[in-house]
């Protein structure tokens, strides 16, 4: 931050609305805090619901007691998706996330001929539908043996990259030549400077990304269901659909489940919640 | 040789990647465009030629029209709700507010749950089983005496029942567009405003004179991801009402028209049809900020 | 650089991508389509070992008992065998035919999975993907133990490609006792006519008279409107290509159809057929058209007892008419684990799987020689009347016995329209016209 005038605070032309409109503004805030937590009441409220007291009557009413009974129920149906979900999840995330970076560094800093047009060829390839290429993706992987979990972070990661790529590219954009420069007159070279120089300031870009793409992976059915063959290697949202999806599930397991196989992402968004908005606000996904 | 050791690395770099954008993007893409011409019916493949027939076909085909009609009155609701909703809450958020972190994070969290989850959340709130029945919103509703918001959400007609997904989507993405305004809120350097200050401008016009012109690139992007996403929106519907005309998308219609009457070609044909659709916004969009970016 | 200097360097990656392209489709088209790959046609002897992953979308409550029942019964026959149920759930099933159809597609196929026997089962054995198991049935001397007409059904050019475990009816209509004592009626309907003049009866109680589900359940509706009103030959021509869809009388049919809509609970159809059901089962509606596997969520998830909490008769105007479907198992070619997939087979075939599997399927078994005293309560009357020579049986539509894929996925894309239009002559032309189209 460049240096700042320091302007007496009375030089602030205030309204005499000017405390009402804080007042109005924490009570929108609340009135909108409500409104988005309706849906989270209701999950919460139901799961944690003695099965008994589970009617469409008594949708809006609060646990008389609290009861884990439902997730007892319902955690042994998602426990082997979960399992599968986390170990394709995580390593998809980081790995798309350093391939990006990669990709980002040597896009904005190193402007070979056509990198623009490089760029644009694989930003586009986020915006394809993925019915579309469900069959031969399938009959790739099949061939290649690969329709597991390995075949499924596999492609959580190819179809990242775009993203990964944008994230990482507007992100070193917004950091000044200088540090690469100073670099490169060291001695070093393209991947040196790559590995200790970009990687390190780029952690609130990181920090995007991995949320991102870790909230992607998880959150995915489409690929889930159609790369994976065995269902034992399912994951959690293909076991979630299984339980819940089904009409037939009475509403608290269907609640109880919703609520289990979110809270890995929830766990993320709120540990690196801070990161993130960080990040964004570096510059990690303007234009 | 100079050039190639200089920008060598630099593309070896980026070669895993280009190769896997190359096959698993754009060589499918091909693969789904041949698909799209030939009479593939069944599920052994078929190649043979016929011309742009599957398309000529869909444009007669009454449930193909529906579903565009509908996922343009998706499309219009979503973003419209999700910008103006995500900027409000932005504007909110803004001013450095006491407990900022814990109303960001109320409004940033629905991003978290996958689309199965928030439709089958939704699809519980919006039911519109009467009587005995009765639950959801139209149960809150009639019992704080708001009777008259009672109404069949996603089973209403037609253009209706489509905003009832679009109000569910917009849930689900409005803290990510709120995220997106904050950041460019926050870029806009208090030197500027500050400035704007001294010279005597109240804080209506320095937001909307300083801060609001900055915002447009921030804008360029929101639209143009909520536009790719309603069109590719498919796992919110499935879960909600997945044979519904009501609410049908190219999308779901292109899943079943492939996967329950194993018409290849026809599927392929609204894939494609979907992809061009997606660039026709998305295409004039990177252009358009590749070239600002070169003017910077 | 010039811009023509540029844009040469940009064609360089262009061309790869061109060229990567060009590969795939010329790869993609490449499938096995070499041979049968049958194995041995004899029954596998010695110890089993290795896994039977059993594919199917029996997933919710009334649907998955009997299946769970027979792999149980497997496991027990042969303990070293690990058994896999790979069912799974939601779009009203073609989550799973979308899994199917790619593993199918891309030579990784179950050990064996659930297909309705007829027309639905033909796509998979033009296209290959099935063994021929005649030779199962000839071994356990199943020719003799099913019945003619289902043999006849499931032949197609000399083979058998699958094996029928049960025999499910279509044509049944539920009710809730007490409703109908609530309104004054006696008895269900007779015909459809009565069912409309029951309905404003019904309606007047303050009862909804009929119920439906999602789209496939209307179409099972319709199917058997069709079979009340037109009668069995009619109806069986309406697959054939002997009926005229646009003539006279099937149009009356199916503004019956709508006329019975009206009166049904469209506007709130539940989301698939179990919660279709429940206001049936809660006293708030009177009547649920459904086929046989409602019995188990009745009586099994929901408790009643027959004749009491429920019942059930022909749907009206199809007495003495039964209307069939049949739920069979498939030897994938290429199973990986064919000598177990074909001891499952021979298990569904047998007198103990079926008899296993159907009493809790709500089903009654494909084999003529069942043990009659498992079948009690409901199942008399199906058990009866499919032995009864005087019985007219007639395929389903909506459960996959007369109408191949192709024409039934545009059959549903017209009834969609057709729900929501009322639109009679529409919808006939459009089936007429999409039986042409989809002749091979």
């Amino acid at each position: 931050m460049s240096a700042r005038v320091d302007v007496p605070r009375d030089l602030r032309i205030r309204s005499r609305w000017a405390p009402h409109v804080t007042t109005l503004r924490y009570l929108a805030l609340f009135a909108l805090v409500c409104l988005f937590l309706i849906p989270v009441y209701v999950l919460v409220v139901t799961a944690l619901k003695d099965p008994s007291q589970v009617s469409p009557r008594q949708m809006w009413n609060l646990p008389d007691v609290l009861s884990l009974d439902t997730f007892r129920t319902v955690w042994p149906k998602l426990e082997t998706g979960f399992r599968n979900s986390l170990v394709m999840a995580v390593p998809a995330s980081i790995i798309s996330s350093v391939l990006g970076a990669a990709n980002g560094f040597v896009l904005s800093k190193w402007r070979f001929p056509g990198a623009d047009i490089v760029f644009a060829l694989i930003l586009f390839g986020m915006f394809i539908p993925y019915q579309s290429i469900l069959i031969p993706l399938r009959q790739v992987l099949s061939d290649a043996g690969l329709t597991n979990l390995t075949g499924l972070a596999l492609v959580h990661i190819i179809y990242g990259l775009p993203i990964t790529t944008l994230i990482f590219r507007s992100y070193f954009a917004s950091i000044s030549d200088e540090l690469i420069d100073a670099s490169q007159v060291d001695g070093a070279g393209m991947l040196r400077t790559f590995a200790y120089v970009a990687v390190p300031i780029a952690l609130p870009a990181f920090a995007v990304s991995i949320i991102w793409q870790f909230t992607q992976a998880w959150n995915d059915f489409l690929f889930g269901i159609v790369v994976v063959t065995r269902a034992t290697h399912w994951p959690v949202t293909v076991a979630l659909n299984n339980t819940a999806g089904s009409q037939v599930v009475p509403y608290h397991e269907a609640m109880a489940a919703a609520a289990l196989a979110s809270i890995p992402t929830l766990l993320v968004y709120v540990l690196m919640g801070r990161f993130f908005m960080r990040g964004l606000m570096a510059g990690a996904l303007k234009g | 040789m100079y050039r190639l050791r200089k920008w060598g690395p630099a593309i070896l770099l980026i070669l895993p990647s280009l190769l896997a954008i190359g096959v698993f993007v754009y060589g499918f893409l091909g693969w789904n465009l041949t698909v799209s011409l030939s009479d593939w019916r069944g599920l052994r493949p078929s190649y043979n030629y016929v011309g742009f027939e599957n398309y000529t076909r869909l444009a007669s085909d009454g449930r193909f029209t529906n579903s565009v009609g509908n996922v343009i009155v998706f499309t219009i609701v979503f973003v419209g709700g999700a910008l103006l909703v995500g900027f409000l809450l932005a504007y909110l958020v803004e001013r450095r507010i006491r407990g900022e972190g814990f109303f960001r994070a109320i409004f940033l969290f629905p991003m978290a749950i996958s689309l199965i989850a928030v439709a089958i959340i939704w699809r519980w709130l919006m039911s519109n089983a009467t009587g005995a029945q009765q639950t959801g919103l139209n149960r809150l509703f009639s019992s704080i005496g708001l009777e008259f918001l009672v109404n069949d959400w996603f089973k209403a007609d037609q253009p209706f029942a489509v905003m009832a997904v679009a109000i569910a989507a917009g849930w689900a993405l409005s803290g990510y567009i709120m995220a997106l305004f904050l950041a460019g809120m926050r870029g806009v350097s208090d030197d500027l405003r500050e400035a704007a200050r001294v010279d005597g401008a109240s804080e209506r016009r320095v937001f909307w004179h300083i801060v609001r012109p900055m915002l447009l690139p921030v804008l360029m992007s929101a639209v143009v991801i909520l536009v790719h996403i309603s069109f590719k929106t498919f796992d919110l519907i499935f879960a909600m009402d997945a044979e519904s005309r009501l609410i049908e998308m190219p999308a779901i219609y292109m899943w079943f028209t492939t996967f329950d009457s194993f018409n290849f070609n026809r599927g392929a044909a609204i894939a494609t049809l979907l992809m061009v659709g997606v660039a026709v916004v998305i295409v004039p969009y990177i252009w358009y900020s590749m070239r600002m970016e070169r003017r910077q | 650089m010039s811009w023509i200097q540029r844009r040469s360097r940009a064609i360089a990656p262009a061309a790869l991508i061109a060229a990567a392209s060009l590969v795939l489709a010329a790869c993609g088209g490449d499938d096995d389509d070499g041979g049968n790959g049958e194995g041995a046609q004899e029954i596998p002897t010695g110890d089993a070992s290795g896994e039977l992953e059993f594919f199917s979308w029996w997933t919710g409550g009334g649907d998955s008992e009997g299946k769970e029942a027979l792999l149980q019964l497997f496991e027990e026959q042969y303990p070293d065998v690990g058994v896999v149920d790979a069912a799974v759930a939601g779009g009203a099933g073609t989550n799973a035919q979308a899994v199917l159809a790619s593993r199918l597609g891309s030579g990784e196929p179950p050990d064996s999975y659930q297909r309705h026997a007829g027309a639905e089962l033909l796509s998979d054995i033009q296209d290959g993907f099935v063994e021929d198991v005649s030779w199962l049935f000839e071994e356990e001397g199943w020719m003799d133990v099913y019945p003619e007409a289902l043999l006849e059904q499931i032949t197609v050019d000399g083979g058998i490609y699958s094996v029928p475990v049960n025999i499910h009816r279509s044509n049944l209509i539920w009710w809730n006792p007490a409703v109908l004592a609530e309104a004054g009626i006696d008895a269900p309907p007779a015909s459809w006519d009565e069912f409309l003049t029951q309905a404003e009866a019904l309606e007047a109680a303050g009862k909804t008279p009929l119920t439906v589900g999602p789209l496939w359940t209307q179409e099972h509706l319709l199917e058997n409107v069709l079979l009340g009103e037109l009668g069995p030959d009619a109806y069986a021509g309406l697959w054939t290509g002997d009926t005229d869809w646009e003539s006279q009388e099937v149009t009356a049919a199916l503004d019956m159809f709508t006329q019975v809509l009206e009166h049904s609970n469209l506007g709130q159809a539940a989301a698939d057929w179990q919660p279709a059901i429940d206001p049936v089962v809660d006293g708030d509606a009177a009547y649920n058209v459904m086929g046989d596997w409602a019995w188990a969520y009745f009586e099994t998830v929901q408790g009643l007892a027959f004749e009491e909490g429920y019942n059930v008769t022909e749907s009206p105007g199809t007495e003495g008419m039964f209307n069939w479907l049949s739920d069979s198992f498939t030897l994938p070619v290429d199973a990986p684990n064919r000598d177990n997939a074909v001891r499952w087979l021979q298990l569904a075939g047998s007198q103990e799987g079926q008899d296993t599997f159907n009493p809790v399927k709500g089903s009654i078994p494909a084999r003529t020689d069942p043990d009659s005293s498992l079948y009690t309560g409901y199942f008399e009357m199906p058990l009866e009347d499919w032995s009864n020579p005087d019985t007219a049986i007639v395929g389903s539509l909506a459960h996959g016995a007369v109408a191949d894929n192709a024409w039934k996925g545009e059959i549903d894309s017209a009834l969609q329209e057709f729900v929501g239009s009322g639109d009679s002559a529409a919808f006939a032309a459009a089936v007429a016209q999409a039986y042409e189209d989809t002749r091979p």
